[in-house]
This record gives structure tokens, C-alpha cells and sequence, in this order.
């Protein structure tokens, strides 16, 4: 059931990427060019999509707990320290250069392209290391 | 009205709506890099779960790829040790910052969450200077 779930969200999410324009790195570097030919459709998608995860949160969290777990786990971290920091600026650059950030990336593998396999091979390099070096 | 920004509501709607989905049924934020590492995590964790949900990434993208092929176009033609590189700031800068556009993005700022804001706000930051930078050099170079 778990399982099913989880695959369900996916589906509901890529499906979401593609429509919305982020699966399109030059859109998406479209955007962030701001201090040139800015292409300003993708705020749209944050906007939407943060507007619709507030108010669906908070209906959700009327209930004590989720359908299929004991309890709601949410993020416990507060502080902001410099990992965070230094995560998000090196996330940036690399988003910049691409135009791609993680789930939009998964997505692009139906693309059937070289560049998009390294592109995501190189991203799961990143996730194995990053634990290995900070113990 | 322009339809970039008619499909640019609706997917973003869909990607709150998978976001609400995850937080009803299994009570997590829905953050691609945390559940996509999880698959090379050496933690005992379910695995299942996070390979199920990229099946689904993929699926739905090949299907919805149908309507306009060219909204899946694949990784930008700018070399592969470039996107080599870009892949792995993208997975190290993901995992250290515990978030992507996702997990931080959408959900944390959903949630109010100042790590999540101020992570979002950098990348962003960050990733605007960084096509800034490149796009000065590449017009040098043309």
C-alpha cells in the first residue's frame, strides 16, 4: 500500500514538472536570467504550487496522524548553520549551469539522451559522497 | 492570457497536489533528493518506497512527454564534462543542504520553515548570479 503511494505521488509530481516548463533547462535558465531576457512563467509554478501545499497542509494536519504511518515526520532542524548554507550556494551553481535540479532531472531521463545520463549519474555521485565525507 | 503561464499553474498545482498527497498518506515532505539519495544510502531504510516513486517520475513523464515532446528535451547541449560537473554540485549541494527545490522550495516555505527560506533564497540567488556569469563570458567569447 506504502508502496503504491509513493508511486502514485510520483506519477502526480512528473507529471506536474513536464506540464509546468521545468523539465526545460533553457526555460528554466530563462528564469534565472533576470538581468536579461527574463522569462518570469516559472514563478508561476513556485507560486502555485507553494499557495497549494499551505492550504493542503493545513487540512491535512486537522487529522492526527497520516492514512498509512504512526505519525506525521516532519523535518526537525531549526537552526540555520552553515551547511545549510553552503549546500544551497553550491546547489545554485550547479542548477545555474544546467538548468536542472534534482526531480526535473529524474524526469529528463525519458529524454533518452547521453547528456542527461551523466547529468544524473553525477547527481547520485553527489548523494553517495556527501554522506562518506561528513560523519 | 500568455499559455506559458496557464501550464506553469497547473503543473505547479499538481506539484502542490503530489506534495499534499505524500504529507496525507505517509505524513513527509516531499523532497526529490532526500527520497531519490535514499536509494544510494547505506541507512536501513525502505528502498522500495523511494524506487517506487521514481518509476513513477519516470512513467508519468514519458506519458505526458506524448502531448508535446518537446517539453521533455533532455540536458542542455553544453558538454558532457560541464553537466558532469553540474551533476555533482546538484547532488553534494542537495544532500549537505538536506533539500532541493522541493523539500525547501515548496514544502519548507509551505511550512514556514526559515531553514527552508533561507536555503531557497540562496539557491536561487546563487543559480541567477551563476547564468549572470555565464552568459557575460559567453558573450565575451562570441
Amino acid at each position: 500500500m506504502k508502496v503504491l503511494t509513493y508511486f502514485l505521488v510520483g506519477c502526480v509530481f512528473s507529471a506536474g514538472l513536464v506540464v509546468s516548463g521545468m523539465t526545460q533547462p533553457l526555460k528554466v535558465i530563462g528564469f534565472l536570467d533576470i538581468f536579461g531576457s527574463w522569462d518570469p512563467s516559472l514563478a508561476f509554478v513556485m507560486g502555485t504550487a507553494v499557495i497549494t501545499t499551505l492550504v493542503g497542509y493545513r487540512i491535512v494536519f486537522l487529522s492526527a496522524k497520516p492514512l498509512c504511518e504512526e505519525g506525521f515526520k516532519l523535518p526537525t532542524l531549526q537552526h540555520i548553520d552553515m551547511r545549510l548554507i553552503i549546500g544551497a550556494v553550491l546547489f545554485g551553481i550547479g542548477w545555474g549551469i544546467s538548468g536542472l535540479c534534482p526531480g526535473p532531472a529524474l524526469a529528463s531521463l525519458v529524454a533518452g539522451s547521453i547528456g542527461i545520463y551523466v547529468f544524473v549519474i553525477a547527481m547520485f555521485l553527489g548523494f553517495f559522497i556527501v554522506p562518506k565525507l561528513i560523519k | 492570457m500568455n499559455s506559458a503561464y496557464v501550464l506553469a499553474s497547473i503543473g505547479g498545482l499538481l506539484i502542490g497536489l503530489s506534495a499534499i498527497l505524500l504529507m496525507y498518506f505517509n505524513g513527509k515532505v516531499l523532497g526529490v533528493s532526500g527520497i531519490a539519495s535514499n536509494l544510494v544510502s547505506s541507512t536501513p531504510s525502505s528502498k522500495m518506497c523511494s524506487a517506487s516513486f521514481v518509476i513513477g517520475i519516470l512513467l508519468s513523464a514519458a506519458i505526458v512527454k506524448q502531448i508535446n515532446p518537446a517539453w521533455v528535451p533532455g540536458a542542455l547541449d553544453i558538454g558532457l564534462p560541464l553537466l558532469f560537473i553540474a551533476g555533482i554540485f546538484v547532488g553534494v549541494g542537495t544532500r549537505l543542504g538536506n533539500g532541493c527545490t522541493s523539500g525547501h522550495g515548496v514544502c519548507g516555505i509551505a511550512r514556514l520553515s526559515k531553514r527552508s527560506l533561507s536555503a531557497t533564497m540562496t539557491f536561487m540567488l546563487v543559480a541567477i548570479c551563476t547564468v549572470y556569469i555565464i552568459n557575460i563570458f559567453s558573450g565575451a567569447l562570441a
